[in-house]
Parts: C-alpha cells; sequence; structure tokens
C-alpha cells in the first residue's frame, strides 16, 4: 500500500502533466474565439499534429523536428480554416466538424500507410528545474516534467499579457466584439482573424505533438478520442480568459488524475462512471458558469465589409 | 426563366462540392502512387457492383438517412446537434433491453416497442443539451459533444454488467456483449440479401419529416426561429421551448437509428469500447449526408444513399488498391467543407435576385451593405 503522501503527489503531479494538451489546444482556441472565430476542428488538427510529430520524430529520431512538422502542419490546416471561414464566410460549427472529419482520417490513412503498426518513441525527456524540483512535494509535483509540460504553462501568462497589455490583444478583442468599429478605425479584420486562426492551428498541432512526443509517445488511430472538443468547452469555461482556460484545464485533468489512479490503487469504483465523471462535471460547470459572461459579441459571425 | 436556373444550380452545388472533394481525393491517391482510376473504380464497384453490394449500401445508408433527418430538424432551428453518436447509443440500448426483457411477446409488438424505446432514449439523451440551451444558455455543440463521451461509458458500462450475455457471465472471455435477440424480433428481409424493412421506414420517415417541417404549424416555428430567433419571439413563438423540441426531436431520430441497427443488423448490442464501434461513425456521417442533401429530408434520401455507397465501397478500395477505408472519412471532411463554403455564392445570388424582383436596378458591382454579419451567419440555416 502506497503512503497517502505519496498518492497525493502523484495525483498532483500527473494532474500538471494531463493538463498540457489541453492548455496548448484551449489558449490556441482563446485566440479564435476572442477575434470572433469558433474553430471547432481542434480535434482534427491535433490528431494530424499528433502524427506529423510522431512520424518526423520517429524517422529522424529528432523530437524538436516533429514538433516543428507539428507546427507546420498545425498552421496548414489553420489556413485552410482562415479562407474558409474569413474568406468563404462558411458556418463555422459545421466547417469545423469537416476539419474534424478531415484530421481523423487524414491521419489515420497516413498512419496505415506510413507506419502500419503502433510504433514508439522515446519522448521529451523529464527535466528537473535546478533547486527547485528539490523542494518536498512541491518539487515533484511542478518541477519534474518535460519540457513540452512547461511550454504549455508558460503560454497562459503570455497569452494573458498578448490580450491585455498589447495593441495585437487590443485589435483581437475589438476585431471580436464590434469588427465594424475595428473596421472603420483602420483595423484590417480578415488580417487579424487570419493570424489567431492560424496560431489556434499551430496551437492544436503542438497540443498533438505533446500527446504523440511527450506524454504517450505512441501513435494510434484517433488517440486524442474527442480531447479537441473538452479543450474548445474549455475556452467556455474560462470565460475566454487566459487563467480561466488554465483552472478549467487544472480542474478538469484533476478529475482525470484522480480517475487513473483510483484505478491504478483498485479503489472499488466503476472504471466506465469514473471516466465518465470529468464530462459530467464539465456540463454541470457550464451550466453554472455560462449564463454569467458574455461570449464575444462577434463570435461565430463572418464580416462583410461589403467591397 | 433565370429563376429556374438559377435553383438547379443551386442544388447542383452539392455535387460540385463532392467532385471537388473526389478531385483532391485523386491528388491525394496520386501522392500515395495508386491510380485514382482504379481506386474509384473499385469504390464504384464495391458499392454497386453487385445485388448484395447495393443491398450493402443501403443498409448503411439508412442510419445515416435517419440521423439526417434529426439533423435537419435541428439544423433548421439553427441548432448544431453533434450528439448523434451518443443518442443513437442510448436509442440502441433502450432498444435491445426491450427485445431482451419481453421475450414472450410477439415479434411485430416487440419491434414496434423497440422502435419506440429507441425514440424515446434518443429523444432523453438530445432533450438534455436541448433545455441546457434553452434555459441556461450552454452551447449545444459541447453540451452533446460531452453527452456522446457520456452515452459511451453508459454503453461500456451496461454491456460488461448488467446488460451481458448471460453466457458470457460464464466464460473467461467475458465478450462485453448483450444475448442475440430472438429470431422473431428482427426486422424482416426484403430481398435474399441483407436488405431489411429499416430501410423502407426511414423512407417514410423522410416523407413525415418533410411534413412535419413544411406542412404543420410546429414545423414552421421550428424553422422560423432558426431563421429569426427575435423575430419569432415577437411573433409569440416560444422561442425556448421550440429549441428543446428541434434537439428533442433530433435526439430522437437518431435513437431510432440506434434502435434500427440493433433490429434489422447486428440483433444485439455489443462494445468495442468506443462510439464507432456501434454507431459506424453514422452520427457524424449523417450530418454529412443530411448537409449534402441541404438540409431537406427529401434530399437527404439520395444523399444518404450516395454516403453509404461511398463507405462500402471503401472497404472494396482498401481490399484493391490498399488504401484504407479512413481515405473516405477525410473526403467526407472535405465534401462538409466545400458544401458549407459554397453557400456564399448561393447567398450572393440571392441577394441579386431580391435586387432585382424589387425591381430596382440590376445589381450595381458594389453590393449593398443591407444585410451582413449577424444575418449572414443566420442565412446559412435559410
Amino acid at each position: 500500500m502506497m503512503s497517502p503522501e505519496l498518492i497525493i503527489v502523484g495525483v498532483l503531479s500527473s494532474t500538471i502533466r494531463l493538463a498540457t494538451p489541453y492548455l496548448y489546444a484551449a489558449i490556441g482556441e482563446t485566440f479564435g474565439q476572442r477575434s470572433g472565430v469558433l474553430n471547432l476542428g481542434v480535434d482534427g488538427q491535433m490528431l494530424i499534429g499528433a502524427f506529423a510529430a510522431f512520424y518526423i520524430a520517429f524517422t529522424t529520431g529528432n523530437l524538436w523536428l516533429g514538433v516543428l512538422a507539428a507546427v507546420i502542419v498545425g498552421a496548414l490546416m489553420g489556413l485552410a480554416m482562415a479562407f474558409v471561414s474569413v474568406n468563404l464566410q462558411a458556418e463555422q460549427g459545421i466547417s469545423g466538424i469537416g476539419f474534424y472529419l478531415f484530421g481523423l482520417g487524414m491521419s489515420e490513412l497516413l498512419f496505415k500507410m506510413l507506419l502500419g503498426t503502433v510504433e514508439t518513441v522515446k519522448g521529451f525527456p523529464d527535466l528537473e528545474i535546478p533547486f527547485l524540483s528539490d523542494i518536498p512535494y512541491i518539487g515533484e509535483i511542478f518541477f519534474q516534467h518535460n519540457i513540452m509540460v512547461y511550454g504549455a504553462f508558460l503560454l497562459v501568462p503570455i497569452a494573458w499579457f498578448i490580450f491585455n497589455k498589447t495593441t495585437l490583444g487590443l485589435k483581437i478583442r475589438s476585431v471580436g466584439e464590434n469588427p465594424e468599429a475595428a473596421d472603420s478605425l483602420g483595423v484590417s479584420v480578415a488580417r487579424v482573424r487570419y493570424f489567431t486562426i492560424i496560431l489556434a492551428g499551430i496551437l492544436s498541432g503542438v497540443a498533438g505533438a505533446s500527446m504523440s512526443i511527450a506524454l504517450l509517445n505512441v501513435f494510434q488511430q484517433n488517440m486524442t478520442s474527442g480531447l479537441g472538443f473538452i479543450a474548445v468547452a474549455l475556452v467556455y469555461f474560462g470565460a475566454w480568459r487566459a487563467f480561466g482556460v488554465l483552472a478549467g484545464a487544472l480542474l478538469f485533468s484533476f478529475v482525470n488524475s484522480l480517475q487513473l489512479w483510483m484505478q491504478v490503487l483498485n479503489i472499488p469504483i466503476s472504471t466506465e462512471l469514473a471516466i465518465m465523471l470529468p464530462y459530467i462535471l464539465t456540463i454541470v460547470v457550464l451550466v453554472l458558469t455560462v449564463s454569467k459572461v458574455r461570449p464575444p459579441s462577434a463570435l461565430t459571425k463572418p464580416f462583410d465589409r461589403g467591397d | 426563366m433565370r429563376l429556374k436556373f438559377d435553383s438547379v444550380i443551386d442544388a447542383l452545388l452539392p455535387v460540385f462540392a463532392t467532385f471537388a472533394a473526389l478531385g483532391v481525393g485523386a491528388i491525394m491517391l496520386m501522392a500515395l502512387q495508386v491510380s485514382p482510376v482504379e481506386a474509384y473504380s473499385a469504390l464504384w464497384e464495391g458499392a454497386f457492383g453487385s445485388k448484395n453490394a447495393i443491398a450493402e449500401t443501403l443498409v448503411k445508408a439508412t442510419p445515416l438517412l435517419l440521423v439526417g433527418l434529426g439533423i435537419c430538424i435541428a439544423f433548421r432551428a439553427n441548432v448544431i446537434n453533434i450528439g448523434a453518436e451518443g443518442q443513437m447509443i442510448i436509442g440502441g440500448l433502450m432498444a435491445t433491453q426491450v427485445g431482451l426483457v419481453f421475450t414472450d411477446l410477439p415479434g411485430w409488438v416487440v419491434i414496434i416497442m423497440a422502435i419506440f424505446a429507441g425514440f424515446l432514449g434518443g429523444a432523453i439523451w438530445g432533450g438534455i443539451p436541448g433545455a441546457l440551451k434553452a434555459y441556461f444558455g450552454v452551447n449545444e455543440i459541447l453540451s452533446t459533444v460531452m453527452m456522446n463521451a457520456i452515452a459511451v461509458q453508459i454503453m461500456n458500462f451496461m454491456l460488461r454488467g448488467p446488460m451481458m450475455d448471460p453466457a458470457q457471465l460464464e466464460k473467461a472471455s467475458k465478450i462485453p456483449q448483450t444475448a442475440r435477440l430472438a429470431e422473431a424480433f428482427r426486422l424482416p428481409r426484403l430481398v435474399p440479401t441483407r436488405l431489411h424493412l429499416g430501410f423502407v421506414f426511414a423512407i417514410a420517415l423522410a416523407v413525415l419529416v418533410y411534413v412535419l417541417l413544411w406542412r404543420t404549424t410546429l414545423g414552421y416555428r421550428i424553422r422560423a426561429v432558426g431563421q429569426n430567433p427575435h423575430a419569432s419571439r415577437y411573433g409569440g413563438i416560444r422561442v425556448r421551448r421550440r429549441i428543446v423540441t428541434a434537439l428533442l426531436l433530433s435526439g430522437a431520430f437518431a435513437g431510432i437509428a440506434g434502435a434500427i441497427q440493433v433490429y434489422g443488423v447486428n440483433y444485439r448490442m455489443i462494445t468495442d469500447g468506443s462510439s464507432t464501434g456501434f454507431t459506424g461513425g453514422a452520427g457524424f456521417n449523417g450530418i454529412v449526408a443530411a448537409l449534402f442533401g441541404q438540409l431537406h429530408p427529401i434530399g437527404t434520401i439520395p444523399a444518404s444513399i450516395f454516403f453509404g455507397a461511398l463507405l462500402v465501397g471503401a472497404n472494396k478500395m482498401q481490399r484493391v488498391v490498399q488504401i484504407p477505408a479512413a481515405l473516405i472519412t477525410a473526403l467526407n471532411g472535405l465534401v462538409v467543407i466545400f458544401v458549407v463554403s459554397s453557400e456564399l455564392w448561393r447567398r450572393r445570388r440571392q441577394k441579386q435576385r431580391l435586387l432585382v424582383d424589387e425591381g430596382g436596378e440590376p445589381p450595381p458591382s458594389e453590393s449593398p451593405k443591407t444585410e451582413k454579419g449577424a444575418s449572414a451567419s443566420e442565412e446559412v440555416m435559410a
């Protein structure tokens, strides 16, 4: 039997690890939604990113090239999404499903054609932060993870800073709240949205990479199993704020980690009920929070300059 | 005359979109060093090459059509139901339970009860997100996705526990499946193939949904809410209630799809742990079919057959040219993207037509700024 301290540290440490893909994807999605575009294709972008990262890392042995590959395919998917939602003004909820199906099918197709079987890579190693990782408990919980995990958490203050302290952030928010006004002040709505949707695509790709070459170190068809959709929910949950998204990701992955540890410790609770819990929790929290906050006014509304 | 020409073009837009998607697919095939002609002819052969192939195509089309009918109702109300996978599962579970409990009743009674149970299961699973949207403002896209994940776990729990085949309980293998339904409870086959009565039933329901949407007050209200919720509220329509109705009905049709899948094809429920193990992805592909059918119940019939053909043909293609059937999933995604993108041209021409009809000048090169932004996204559903 493990000591209670060990279990608590274990649960919290894996909470931090599990939050990683949610953070990358949900922070990216926050950029898109703040500018008025709902990207529902996150899960598809993640799958393609996860495969690209895994395949490149597997064939070249270079993990950073794998991340770069995920960035490139994520950016390409984002570019396509931007063209469809900005220029062609397509209904975003539905075109997003199209991108999801495309990513789902494409990643499985490439996986079967290029790899054929489930392989493994040696993913990013854990990086102990000097001094900090020696602090009892805290060190193990927060400072003994791989670099992709740290990256995800660093992204949160960076996103906060961009949204609240830079001109770019102001432009993004104004385009999402009142594109007509932003346009009349000389902000290019299209350019801002292209930027945020491509960024969202890149971060989704990296979210996939964080699963395939940093956390799980394998690629399997549909390995995200809907994680990208949860990431979209976390943006609503976090009320379109970087730290709100962080809180949501931590809560969700805490419940998930608790669930995994209960299975490890053979606590007699039905596995199915345990897996269900985070989803039920998300619905409950959405009910409790959604009516209190307002989404960006122009969310899902295409902007037509009329020329 | 011009109007007629325009509406023909409008109706053909999805066909153009499909050709575009197949074209992209051809490029992908060439990139994978496979001859597109060979691949696509294997696809065609697999879908329509024999009596059995055609029957399989129609069997595959049945759940797509039923889900698609529900999608027509929801999307017409501007409610995006992504929960058909979960609704099918709950419908399938409840329908199966009927067949396992009422073993003494005559076959046709049980089948009717099972379809009703499927309806009910799907209605509950669609109604919950409907109520959450209408009364708590919870985005239905998110809640239906969550409900899918929950339904999968309920299925796994039921099939590994309370509903597990008693024979499996004694074996070491413990396959998570129910007992087989009695032979009398199976949907009758139409011709000596696997084609079952469920297909005909689905077609009849398509006509029913058409009547519901365009010939009844409820249908009018649902469509009005979808086109302009503010005006509808002003006109005395209880918008929240109609949102719940739309999602509830949408789920109910997916639930029937689940019931028919059990009583017409599998004769039991079995899980591989995922939702697609039971649904075959019909919950998502039904959306594709409905969009392809322009959210019209009758248009969804050929659309479902078309996508059923793609799915069945994909298996043959996989065998002949060794291209994974996942290609079809990717192409379906492209079809969705192209179809929704092509709406832009339809909207533009509609605007021009309005101007001409009003007796005004032919549209100037600069289109007027009358309708933009907000209305554009609502028009997609029109």
